[in-house]
Parts: structure tokens; sequence; C-alpha cells
């Protein structure tokens, strides 16, 4: 039980009560700014495994990004004071149940499966490595995933503009 | 319990996907079944830094794999907002049971 094995169960506990609060808050805000936490934590965890620059993108992507736009979005469409109707007792029941259940069976098969981990290696991510890798046209490299991935980035933006823009009614 | 292996992750990812599995089922606001996805894509990623560093260290290919989809991810939630705006704006509402037109 060393100070490393200690920092993942604590960074664990903080993922998993913050997104447990998230999805049961009553208020809407309160349950965005528990998403933001969870998310964070999970960047912490990021850090744990020594993978830094995803860690990073998580920051930047999710806790600066979509978080900002969760909130913007509460703000434009709710009372973010107003209490959020209690779920239906027989829905929550059932599907705390389902949920119950599912994590039991996974939880089973993972400790039955025992997966053997090869420590030999070390591991580490250099983001010069990340970058070659990305933009190689050779074997193993990720060109084209990135394109696909940029246009599609591209569509999206387009898009989101065409659903939200204001129509105006000029026949009427 | 001395050491960290994958199997640990592994339940720490499992439980954060039911977490936000039971989100999506019992909440009707779509833009808490919105943060109940986010939490399940954040779930799907942590297995894939997992596997990668603990499996396959040699490998970068489930770094890109997180990549891409924290990417898709952030696509997918800025198309999500501008449809619930609009069904702001049509319904002055965006709970799902009130969106029912295309039901039957």
């Amino acid at each position: 039980m060393n100070a490393s094995v200690i920092i993942f169960y604590i960074i664990s506990a903080f993922i998993l009560g913050a997104g447990l609060l998230a999805v049961t808050a009553r208020k809407i805000f309160r349950s965005a700014i528990w998403l933001l936490f969870s998310l964070i934590g999970i960047a912490s965890l990021y850090f744990w495994m020594e993978v830094e620059f995803v860690a990073a993108v998580q920051i930047v992507v999710y806790v600066g990004g979509i978080v900002v736009l969760i909130i913007f979005s509460i703000f434009l469409t709710q009372k973010s004071g107003d209490e959020m109707p209690k779920p239906v007792k027989q829905r929550a029941i059932f599907s705390a149940l389902a949920v119950l259940f599912g994590c039991g069976f996974v939880f089973n098969l993972i400790r039955e499966f025992g997966f053997t981990s090869i420590n030999q290696q070390p591991f580490e991510v250099k983001v010069s490595d990340i970058g070659m890798q990305m933009l190689s046209t050779s074997d193993y490299g990720f060109v084209l995933p990135f394109e696909v991935v940029s246009i599609l980035l591209l569509a999206a933006l387009i898009g989101c503009i065409v659903i939200a823009m204001k129509v105006k009614h000029t026949e009427k | 319990m001395n050491e960290i292996t994958v199997t640990h992750i592994l339940f720490v990812s499992t439980a954060l996907f039911f977490i936000g599995m039971y989100g999506l089922f019992t909440r009707r606001n779509m833009i808490t079944m919105l943060m109940a996805v986010e939490l399940i894509l954040n779930s799907v990623n942590i297995n894939f830094v997992a596997f990668n560093k603990y499996v396959y260290p040699g490998k970068l290919d489930g770094i890109f794999f997180t990549i891409f989809v924290i990417t898709i991810a952030a696509a997918e939630a800025a198309v999500a907002i501008a449809i619930i705006i609009n069904l702001y704006r049509s319904h002055h509402s965006i709970d799902v049971e009130d969106a029912s037109e295309l039901k039957y």
C-alpha cells in the first residue's frame, strides 16, 4: 500500500462520487458543476497513468469547451434555480436494478478474465511520437482518420450554424 | 491490493459507465441526458488508455483512439446543443416527453 495506490483510490472515489451526484442532483446547474468535477477527476486519472498529453486534451476540450457549452445552454433554456421534477419512482427503481445487475455482471466478467499486464516495457508517450504517427502515411499511420475527423468537424460546424439559425418569416 | 493493475482501472470505468447509464434512464431533461452520455464516453476513454498502458505498452493506438473519441464527442455535443436550443425555440421546453410529434 504505497502512495501511488492511495492516490489512485482517492481519484477513483472522487470520479465516481462526482459522477453519481451529476446524475442525481435535482438542480440542473449543480448537476453541470458536478459533471465538471468528475471530468477534472478523469483528467487527474490520466495524469496518474502518465499520459500527460491526453490529460491536457481532456482539460482543454471537456472542461474548457463542452462543460462551458452545456452551462450556456442551461442558461438559455432553463430557469437554473428551479428544482427538476423527481423521476417516476417505478422507472427509478427498475433502472437502478438494471444498472446494478449490469454492473455486477461486468465486474464478474472482468474479475474472471484476469488480464495479464506486461510491465517489463516502460510506457512513455512523447508528444513528438504522437504527432509523427498522426500524420504519417506509412503503415500504422493515422492520417486518413485525421482528415476524416477534420471534415467531420467542419460539417458539424456548418450543421450547428444551420440548425440554430433563426428563420426569418418574410412571406407572412 | 498492493499494486494497481488494469483490472482496478476497468472496475472504475465500468462503474462510471453504469452511473452514466442510470442518468440516461432516469433523467427526462435533454441537457442532463447529454451529460450522462458524456460520462459514458469518458468511461470508454479510460478503458482505451488503460489497455494501452498496461497490456500493449509499446504502441500508441489507445492514445489515438482516445483523441479521436474526444474530438467526435465535442462535435456531437455541439450538434446536440444546437438541436436542443432549436427545440426550445419551437416547443418552449426541452423535456423529451413534450417532443412527441414524431412518435406515432
